[in-house]
C-alpha cells in the first residue's frame, strides 16, 4: 500500500488558494445538511415530543396508514403509531398524542373514523365538554365509523330497486300503462259524438235512450206549462176559485162573530150556574148538619130501646154460665 | 488485494479464445465483475487510515473541491428553478381540482424522494465523472510504463480521490437539492408567513416515514456509489482490451477491438452507458419496493 506515488501524469491546473480548507468547509456543509436534514425529519417524526398513547378501537382498519394524523377541530393533535388486529378480531389503532396537545382530550371525547370518496380516511376527535376530566394515558375508545364509500353499494341496491320499479311501471303491461291506455280510450270517447253520456253510460244506445227521454220531458215540461197557465186563470183569474175562496173567508170571519157574541152570552149563562152551584154547595153543607142531628137522635133511640130491652122482663139472660 | 491487471489478464484469454459476439457478452458481463470489485477496492482504500497522508488528503480534498464547487452554484440555481415551475404547476393544478391538501406530499414525494437525487446522480455523472473517466483513460495510454500498473499507489493517488469526489459530490448535491427544493415548495405555498410552518414540518414528517426515509438514504447512497465507481473502472478496464488487442495484432483482435468500439476515442461514453443503466435500475427497483 505504501508503494511510491508515480507522478500524476495530468496536467496540474491554476492552483487555488486554500483547496484543503475549502474542501474542509464542503464537506462541512454536506455533513450540516445531511445532519439538518435528518434531525428535521426527526423532529417532524415527533421523535423528541413527549407523548402518550391513545387506542382506538375499530372494526375495520381501512384507510389506516401509519403516521396518518388525528384531527381535532381541523387541527391535528395526534400521529397513527402503529395499527394491529386485536384477539376479538377487531382492529387497535394505536396513537402517539403529544403530550402538549392531550389537553384536548377528555373522557368524553368522541372518536370517528370518516371515509371520504376522495383521499384518505380521516380520524376526528370531537370533545364536547372540555371541563370534564382529561382522557388518562393508555386510554381505549371505539372509534366510530362514517364510511362513505360503504354507503355506496347500499345505495346503488337502493337505486336498482327503484328503477326495477320503474321499469316495472312503465312496462307493457303495467298497470299505470294499462291506466293510460284506458283514458286514452276514455278521452277518444269523449272527443267522439255524445262522447261523455257515452263514457258515462258505456254504450251508444243507451245515451240514445237518454237524449230520447230528454226529448220527452222537454216535451212535457212545454205541457206543464200550458197548464200551469191555465191553472193561474182558474184560480187566479177574474172568476177564479181564489175569488170565492175570499167571499167564503168573509162569511166565515162574520159567522166567528157571531159565535163569539154566542159564547160572551153563554158565559154569563154560566157565571149564573156558578152562582147556583155555590148556593146548592151551601144547601148541601146544611143536609151534613142535619144528617148529623138525625143520627145522633138515632142512636139516641137505640140507646133507649136497648134501655127497654134490658128493663124489659122479656129480658134475655145475657149471663153467661161455666160449666 | 487482487491486482487489476490480473484480471484484465482475463479479459486477454478471453479475447484469444472466444468468437467475436460470444466474447463480447462474456466481456460484457465481466467488466461488472471488474466494476463490483474495483468499487470494493476503492472502499477499502478510501476506508483505511493509512492511505490518508498529508500528500493523498491533499489530493482528495483538490478532486472534492474541483467536483463540488465546479457544480454546487449552478446546480442549486437549476434545482431552485425546477422546484419553483414544478411546485407552482402542481400546487396550481391541485387547487383547481380541489385536492391542494395533496399538493405538497405530491410535491415532496416527486422531487425530493425521486427526481432530484435522481438528477444530482446524472449532473455529476455528465460534469465531473465523463470528464475523469477520460482523464483517467488518457493518462493509462500515456503511462504504459509499470508505474502506473502498481496498482496500489495509483488507486490511493488517482483513482480513489476520484472515486470519493464522486461519492461526496453526489450527496452533497443530493442533500442541497433536498433543502432547496422544501425550502421552495414552503415558500410557494406559503409566502414568508412563519405560520405554515408547523402544518408544513407534519406533513413532511408523514411523508418521511420510517421505510421511505431509509429508502431515500440507500438510493442517494447506491447513486453516488454508482456514480464514483463506474465511470473510472469502466475506464480502467476498456483501456488494457484494447491494448491487448493491439497487441496480439491478430484480425480476431483487431475485429473484437472495432466491433465492441473499444477505441480509446469513446471510452468514456461505454462507462456511461454502464453508469446510466445502474443509476436507471437503481432508481427502478426502490420505485418497485416503495410503491408495489
Amino acid at each position: 500500500m505504501d508503494s511510491p506515488t508515480p507522478p500524476s501524469p495530468e496536467p496540474i491546473a491554476a492552483p487555488i488558494a486554500n483547496i484543503e480548507v475549502k474542501a474542509v468547509l464542503l464537506l462541512l456543509l454536506m455533513l450540516a445538511l445531511i445532519v439538518g436534514t435528518v434531525a428535521y425529519v426527526l423532529y417532524a417524526r415527533g421523535a423528541f415530543e413527549r407523548t402518550q398513547e391513545l387506542v382506538l378501537l375499530a372494526d375495520d382498519s381501512e384507510g389506516v396508514v401509519l403516521g396518518m394524523d388525528m384531527t381535532f377541530s381541523g387541527f391535528p393533535i395526534g400521529r397513527v403509531r402503529r395499527v394491529e388486529l386485536a384477539d376479538k378480531g377487531n382492529v387497535r389503532i394505536i396513537i402517539d398524542v403529544p403530550s402538549k396537545d392531550a389537553r384536548w382530550l377528555r373522557t368524553s371525547s368522541v372518536f370517528t373514523m370518516e371515509s371520504g370518496l376522495v383521499g384518505n380516511t380521516k380520524i376526528r376527535a370531537y370533545s364536547g365538554v372540555l371541563t370534564d376530566p382529561p382522557l388518562p394515558d393508555g386510554s381505549e375508545r371505539t372509534a366510530l365509523r362514517g364510511d362513505t364509500a360503504a354507503e355506496i353499494p347500499k345505495l346503488v341496491a337502493m337505486v336498482k330497486d327503484l328503477t326495477q320499479n320503474l321499469v316495472n311501471m312503465t312496462g307493457e303491461s303495467s298497470n299505470l300503462n294499462q291506466s293510460l291506455a284506458n283514458v286514452q280510450t276514455v278521452t277518444e270517447t269523449l272527443k267522439g259524438p255524445n262522447g261523455t253520456l257515452k263514457m258515462l253510460l258505456g254504450d251508444d244506445a243507451n245515451a240514445k235512450q237518454l237524449i230520447t227521454a230528454l226529448t220527452q220531458v222537454n216535451a212535457l215540461l212545454v205541457k206543464m206549462d200550458g197548464l200551469a197557465a191555465k191553472t193561474d186563470k182558474q184560480v187566479f183569474g177574474d172568476k177564479g176559485l181564489m175569488v170565492d175562496a175570499q167571499a167564503t173567508v168573509k162569511q166565515v170571519s162574520a159567522t166567528l162573530l157571531d159565535a163569539r157574541a154566542s159564547l160572551q152570552k153563554l158565559d154569563a149563562v154560566l157565571v149564573e150556574a156558578q152562582g147556583i152551584a155555590s148556593n146548592t154547595k151551601v144547601a148541601t153543607t146544611d143536609l151534613g148538619s142535619l144528617r148529623a142531628e138525625v143520627e145522633t137522635s138515632l142512636r139516641k133511640v137505640e140507646q133507649l130501646v136497648g134501655e127497654i130491652n134490658r128493663k124489659w122482663p122479656f129480658a134475655r139472660d145475657t149471663a153467661l154460665k161455666l160449666p | 488485494m487482487r491486482p487489476i491487471h490480473t484480471i484484465n489478464a482475463l479479459h486477454s484469454k478471453l479475447g484469444t479464445k472466444l468468437g467475436a459476439f460470444g466474447s463480447g457478452t462474456a466481456r460484457w458481463m465481466l467488466g461488472w465483475w471488474d466494476i463490483v470489485f474495483f468499487g470494493a477496492q476503492a472502499l477499502v482504500v478510501s476506508l483505511s487510515p493509512s492511505s490518508y497522508r498529508a500528500q493523498t488528503a491533499r489530493i482528495v480534498a483538490r478532486h472534492i473541491y474541483q467536483s463540488i464547487g465546479s457544480i454546487l452554484p449552478w446546480y442549486t440555481v437549476l434545482t431552485a428553478l425546477i422546484s419553483l415551475v414544478m411546485t407552482r404547476i402542481v400546487v396550481v393544478t391541485a387547487l383547481s381540482y380541489g385536492l391542494s391538501q395533496f399538493a405538497l406530499e405530491m410535491v415532496v414525494r416527486v422531487l425530493v424522494l425521486e427526481l432530484l437525487p435522481m438528477s444530482a446522480a446524472l449532473f455529476v455523472a455528465l460534469r465531473y465523472m465523463a470528464p475523469v473517466s477520460s482523464d483517467i483513460a488518457t493518462l493509462q495510454r500515456e503511462s504504459k510504463q509499470a508505474s502506473w500498473r502498481d496498482d496500489q499507489a495509483v488507486l490511493r493517488d488517482e483513482l480513489m480521490p476520484r472515486v470519493l469526489a464522486g461519492v461526496v459530490s453526489v450527496l452533497t448535491l443530493t442533500a442541497v437539492s433536498a433543502v432547496v427544493a422544501l425550502l421552495i415548495a414552503y415558500m410557494v405555498v406559503y409566502g414568508l408567513s412563519p405560520w405554515g410552518f408547523e402544518a408544513y414540518t407534519r406533513m413532511v414528517g408523514r411523508v418521511f416515514s420510517p421505510a421511505v426515509a431509509l429508502g431515500f438514504a440507500v438510493k442517494s447512497l447506491l447513486f453516488s456509489l454508482a456514480v464514483g465507481v463506474i465511470p473510472v473502472a469502466a475506464a480502467l478496464i476498456n483501456e488494457p482490451l484494447a491494448n491487448v488487442g493491439n497487441k496480439i495484432g491478430n484480425k480476431v483482435g483487431n475485429k473484437v477491438s472495432s466491433n465492441i468500439g473499444l477505441t480509446l476515442a469513446n471510452l468514456g461514453e461505454s462507462g456511461l452507458v454502464r453508469l446510466f443503466l445502474v443509476i436507471f435500475i437503481i432508481e427502478a427497483a426502490t420505485l418497485m419496493i416503495k410503491y408495489f
